[in-house]
Order: structure tokens, then sequence, then C-alpha cells
């Protein structure tokens, strides 16, 4: 047990979906429920128990179990809403879990948030300072740090600014840097990458690799796949909440990237939605087509490199809306971004009425090579203040099978994601008679 | 599920997370431990404050000042309220200092959860801190605003005695009712937002229920004795009469009475203790 630095065991945790009542039944009974429902608040108040505002519960943990050895870099993965950043919060003690119980033995560190504590009229001096204190680290430590701190965020000429003024992309490397010298025995950290420019971010990862090789262990919770599995040797699975998968890191991906494709094959959208269809969606996606290509697989076509893809994405209508704009993020099923096609580029906006609506959207000659595809759709309105109405997150979407004129001396390509028809060369000389 | 280890099974850093882990012994101990947090905190509020110095140093001046000259101008000459033999102006600033200690306490107490969510709900450390913190930056306003009151002291020719050896007690006193309130009122508002809008009114209420602009004597001769209990429960009749006992000599408040309210102030604030305990486990969850 010496080496067994974390144990979880049966870990759950309930959470309560607000607003969704079910509406309808008599005055009478209205008045019964309203006066039963101040009763309950008023027990809960005294009790100190979370809030019964919705009556619905749902688990967001559902019996996790698992163990880490000292010195493990593991990779937690799982849809959005699976419950990945719940479990994190738990074993750094943000919040309780319901049931189960969960043993760390070593300081712990967590990193669910680039920046946290930053003060925006503070100084990155003085915001070094908080939020190492924020984070545990103590006031010597951070002085001694502090050179260190500042060179990796490579702020050194503003430190004295309030960071107010610094772009996003200075915030969160000042942010990164600092938590990024914290030295606990195990370092917990969310999904935090997604965030800054390509260059900062492989500079994190490189801090995190040298982190992992240092002997520390690490809990990483990532969708960027290619980063989960240089990172960590061994990974787990989530889906719903329950644990699916714990063991190799490719093993793990692969297993994800199967559930997503076969998902997928079953036509069910609400698998990859980001947030719940609640009252106030006016309008959310029930169907996408993919037309043109060879159809071997219904939901999951498949093309040539170079050919024409009409995607098709079905909305229903609840309430009209105006003046929305649609971004569809192509990657590689892996995870590797590849395009944004976003309709403000060519300042369209969307209007759908009431019913059912069809917005079509044709790629002409897209330029891929082999491999699967998947597509994030955001459907966002104009006032929502950067929440998107309906967002799906990697639908699995078609599949690239050959790339044609190769000639016969390449077929497979499986590198990258672009591949160019229109290419000319121009060669020193050209030898009569070959 | 197996059974989790027993305390006495744990190494010296290890930590066991459980249903309703937040034991009360733990978080006096992390409390203490984290008292580098605190300093943090509260220099942060302060550092915030008075970032443009000019500002914030002259808002802590200039709020007490004007209060006692609105008093002075309402109170005194319109109202015709009387302070005997000491000039009101003194007198009604005697009140208006400890008041605004402990409304500026009280309020930022109560919001200090709510303003903390962002940090709540993303790393953890003992919640306990965050409304001990809030209250050190309306202590360091009120050190601004002594200046105005040794100013009047020697405008006004006040010899000082032993006595104002004393006004730390009552200086600390003023704090802890305003956490003792305050407590229960941060746990509340992070469930419930409308804490926030009653919390002002509730203030404004209190105030006048407060010997602040007028003499104790006053109120006491227009109430039944059987009155003067209820009244003094109040921890600002104490703090203010202390305050005036200290300062300019006045003694109106039987001592029985307010040992009273320091029993109920204690009592209160051991519920608050007890409260925000029970709720601070549900903080990230709700906020
Ligand atoms: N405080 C809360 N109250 C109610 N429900 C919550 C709360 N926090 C999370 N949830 C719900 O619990 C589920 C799991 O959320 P969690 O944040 O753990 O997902 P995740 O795996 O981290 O997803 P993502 O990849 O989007 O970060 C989600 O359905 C979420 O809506
Ligand atoms: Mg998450």
């Amino acid at each position: 047990m010496s080496d067994t630095i974390i144990k979880v065991d049966g870990i759950s945790k309930e959470y309560r979906i607000g607003g969704t009542k079910v509406a309808g039944g008599n005055l009478r009974e209205s008045v019964v429920n309203f006066c039963r429902e101040q009763a309950e608040t008023l027990k809960s108040i005294l009790s100190g128990a979370a809030p019964d505002s919705g009556t619905e519960k749902f688990w967001a943990l559902d019996d996790v179990s698992f163990e880490v050895k000292e010195g493990e870099v593991v990779g937690i993965i799982g849809r959005n809403g699976a419950g990945k950043s719940t479990l994190l919060k738990i074993l750094s003690r943000i919040t309780e879990p319901t049931r189960g119980w969960a043993l760390m033995n070593g300081r712990v560190g967590s990193l669910l948030e680039v920046g946290t504590g930053f003060h925006q009229a503070l100084s990155g001096r003085e915001n070094i300072f908080l939020s190492g204190a924020i984070l545990g680290m103590a006031r010597s430590e951070i002085k001694k740090k502090f050179d260190e701190i500042v060179d990796f965020a490579g702020i050194d000429k503003f430190i004295d600014t309030p960071v107010k003024r610094y772009s996003s992309g200075m915030q969160v490397r000042l942010g990164f840097a600092v938590a990024a010298h914290l030295e606990p025995e195990i370092l917990i950290i969310d999904e935090v990458l997604a965030v800054g420019d390509v260059a900062f971010q492989r500079k994190c990862l490189g801090k995190m690799d040298e982190v992992s090789k240092s002997g520390r262990t690490v809990l990483f919770v990532s969708h960027n796949m290619p980063a989960v599995r240089s990172l960590c040797t061994r990974s787990i699975l989530l889906e719903e909440g329950k644990l699916v998968y714990d063991g190799s890191s490719d093993t793990c991906i692969d297993k994800y990237m199967e559930r997503n494709i076969s998902m997928r094959r079953d036509g069910d959208l609400s698998f990859f939605r980001r947030d719940r269809i609640t009252d106030a969606t006016n309008a959310f996606m029930k169907n996408i087509r993919v037309t043109g290509g060879q159809r071997v697989d219904e939901h999951l076509p498949s093309f040539t490199s170079g050919e024409d893809v009409e995607i098709v994405m079905e909305y229903e209508v609840r309430r009209p809306v105006r003046g929305a704009s649609l971004t569809l993020n192509l990657n590689k099923l892996e995870g590797d971004k590849v395009s944004v096609i976003y309709t403000g580029d060519k300042d369209l906006a969307v209007d759908m009425e009431p019913g059912t609506s069809e917005v079509k959207c044709r790629i002409k000659g897209l330029p891929l090579t082999p491999g699967l595809y998947q597509m994030n759709f955001g459907l966002n309105e104009s006032g929502s203040k950067g929440r998107a109405t309906d967002y799906l997150v990697g639908v699995p979407l078609f599949e690239i099978s050959e790339v044609p004129e190769t000639g016969g001396n390449f077929p497979h390509r499986p590198w990258g994601a672009v591949q160019w028809s229109d290419v000319e060369w121009v060669m020193p000389c050209d030898v009569e008679g070959r | 599920m197996s059974e989790p280890p027993l305390p006495g099974e744990l190494g010296k850093h290890s930590i066991l997370i459980r249903p309703g882990m937040f034991g009360m012994l733990r978080t006096l101990h992390e409390t203490w431990a984290c008292r580098e947090l605190l300093y943090f905190l509260a220099w942060r509020d302060i550092h915030v404050r008075y970032k443009q110095a000019i500002m914030g140093f002259a808002w802590a001046l200039l709020q007490p000042l004007l209060t006692m000259v609105v008093f002075t101008l309402v109170f005194n000459r319109i109202a015709g309220i009387d302070s005997g033999n000491i000039a009101y102006p003194v007198f009604s600033f005697t009140g208006v200092l400890p008041w605004q200690l402990f409304q500026n306490s009280m309020q930022r107490c109560s919001e200090s959860v709510v303003n903390e969510a962002r940090v709540l709900t993303k790393v953890y450390f003992p919640r306990f801190i965050i409304p001990f913190a809030s209250v050190i930056s309306a202590l360091a306003d009120f050190c601004v605003a002594l200046v105005i009151l040794f100013g009047l002291i020697i405008y006004y020719d006040i010899t000082p005695t032993w006595r104002f050896a004393v006004l730390p007690l009552f200086i600390a006193y003023a704090v802890f009712a305003a956490l003792a309130v305050g407590l229960w009122l941060s746990a509340l508002n992070a469930r419930f937002r409308d804490v926030r809008h009653i919390v002002p009114f509730m203030l404004r209420l209190w105030m006048f229920l407060s010997p602040v602009a007028y003499p104790l004597s006053t109120f006491i001769k227009k109430f039944p004795p059987a009155f003067h209990w209820v009244y003094t429960i109040n921890p600002m009749v104490g703090v203010i009469e202390g305050f005036r006992w200290a300062l300019l000599g006045t003694d109106s408040l039987e001592p029985a009475l307010f040992v009273n309210s320091v029993i109920i102030t204690v009592l209160l604030f051991i519920g608050g203790v007890v409260y925000f305990r029970r709720v601070e486990r549900t903080f990230a969850d709700v906020l």
C-alpha cells in the first residue's frame, strides 16, 4: 500500500437539475406543493444541506473506483458532462462526494483554471503572490521562484502593469506559470491547455512532461487526445459519471473514439450535446446528414479526397431565431484541429421560424487526407453572451477513404490533415527521353 | 465499496475525502495553517481599495466626516437633539466612527463568500478564512478615520485619561459583533442572493436603533425600564457607549446590561460559526 498514492473507492456525486419542474395540476395541488417546498427549503436551510431547487436529481459521478501509484501520470477522458471536472473537484476537496471515499497520500495541488484568484486591478507582480498564496504556496516559496515564474510567462516588461491591461494570452501565460511552479506530490489538472496560443501550449505540455518525469503523480483531464497519448501511459474513461475503462492510454482513447462512432451510427445526437436542452433553448439540432460520397454507412459516409461535401443541419426551432451564427469546427477524430467554417465570414445571419429548419453547407473539393473526421456544431444567437444556443461536440461526420491520383505510390497518407491537389513542381532539369 | 481507513491509520500528509469530511478541529488547524493566505486576502482588499491612493484615503476620511456634519445639522440644529455638556460634533463622531466600522465589517463580511465565488469553486482552502479576511479592510478604513478623531480631541481640548487604553476592547467588540451577524449572512447569501438587498436596509434600521446620533439617556427616558433590556441587546449600544465612556467620560449604560449583550453576541457568533461550517461544504455546488 506504500506506493499507492491515490485510492478512490466508490465515489459518487449527486447533483440536482434546477428549474425543470413538471407543470400542470390544479390549484389545490400547487398550494400543497408550494407549502411542501417551503417546508423542505426551511428544513434544508436549518440542516445546511444543499438546496432542493429542482426536483430532478442525477448522478454526476456514479461509483467510481481506481488506484494510482506514485509517479503515475493518469489521463482522464470522456465527453462533455461525463463528470471529469466533478471528479477532480472532489479529489481537490472543493466539493464533497455524496457517497464513497478517497485517500490522497500526499500534498495536493490543483489547477482547475488558469489564473485562479487573479485580481484585475493588481499588477502582475502582486498577482503572482496572491494567486500563489491561494494555490497554497508559502510566501517564501513564491519569492524564491519569482524570477523563474516571470521568465516562464515571458512578461518581464509588464510585471508592474495591472493585469487588466494584459492581453488574454498574457494572463493565461502568467496564470499557468504560477501554477506550474507549485510543487505538490499530487498534481491535478483540468482542461487548462485549451486556451492560449499554440507556442505557449507546447511550452506548457513541455513543462508538464518535465513534471511527470520528475516523479510526481499527475491526474490530467483533457480533450486533447494527442496530448493525453503522449503524456499519460494510463488513462481512465468516464461516461455519464461511470468509469467505463481504466488501462493503457492507447486502448482508452480507441475505446473513446469507438464509442463516439457507434453513437453516431445510432444517430443519437443528444450524446454529443454539451448542454442539456432546457425550456429556454430556442432551437436545437435534430438531425445531421452528409450527402454525396459513397454511402457505405448512412451516418458516416466516405469520400475521396477532393470531393464535394454537403452537410445538412436540421434544426428543431421552438421560438423564432434571428441573426444567429453557425460555427462548424472540423477536427480529425483523434482531436487534431483542422479548420473552422463560420457563417459570419460571409456576413450571413441564420434566421429560423418555429418548426423544422434546414441549413445546408456545401464545401467544394474538401482537400483532406484519409481518416475519420468529426465536427463541432455551434449555433449562437446574437444576444446570448457567448453561450451557444445549441452546441454539439465531436460528432464523427465522415471518412476520407482515399486520395486520388497518387499513382499508386503512396496510397495511405494518414499524416497531417490537408491533401493539396493543386500542386505544381518545377524541376531542376528535364532529361530527354524519360 | 470497502470501509475507509480509520483516522489513526492515515499518514501525516494523508487526506481522507468522504461525505461530511470537514471536521471542526481540522478546520481550526487548517485555518491557522492558512494565516498567510488570510494576510494576502486582506492585503488585496486594502490594496485594491487604496490603489488610487488619494481617492481611497479620501473616501475613508470623507465618509465619517460628512456623516458627522450632516448629523450635526439635522439632529442637533434642526431636530434639537441635545448632547449635554459635550459638543455635538464630537459626540456624534464617537458614535459614527464605531458604527461605520461595524457597518462596513458586516456588509463586507456578508458579501465575502459570494465575492470569492470564482476562487471557491476552483481551489480548496478553509472557507472559514474568507469572512475573517473581509473585515480587515474595514478595520483599515477605521484606522484612517481615527485621524479625524485625534483632530477633534485636540480641537475640543479633551484630556486623555487611562480610559483611552480600554478603547481597543470596544473596537474588537464591534468587529466581533459584525462577524457574529456577518457569518450568518455570508453563508445565507451564497444560497439566497436576496440577502444582498436586505443587508443595506437592515443596517439603516439598525443604525437608528443604536445611539449614534442621540444620547442613550434620551432613549431610555422615553421608555419603561422593561424595554431597556431589549434595547441593549443590540451590541452596538455597548460599543458606542463604550467609545463615549472611554473618550468623553460619559457613563449612561449599566454594566449589567452590557454583559447581557456580550453574552447574546457570543451565542450569535457560535451559532454563526456552526452554521457557516455546516453550509460551507455546499458552497462550491450552489455558487
Ligand atoms: N454545481 C452543479 N450543480 C448541478 N449540476 C452540476 C454542477 N456541476 C456540474 N454539474 C453537472 O454534472 C455533470 C458533470 O459535469 P462535469 O463538469 O464534471 O463534466 P466534465 O466531464 O468536466 O465536462 P467538460 O468536458 O464539459 O468539462 C454535468 O451534467 C453538469 O451539468
Ligand atoms: Mg470539465
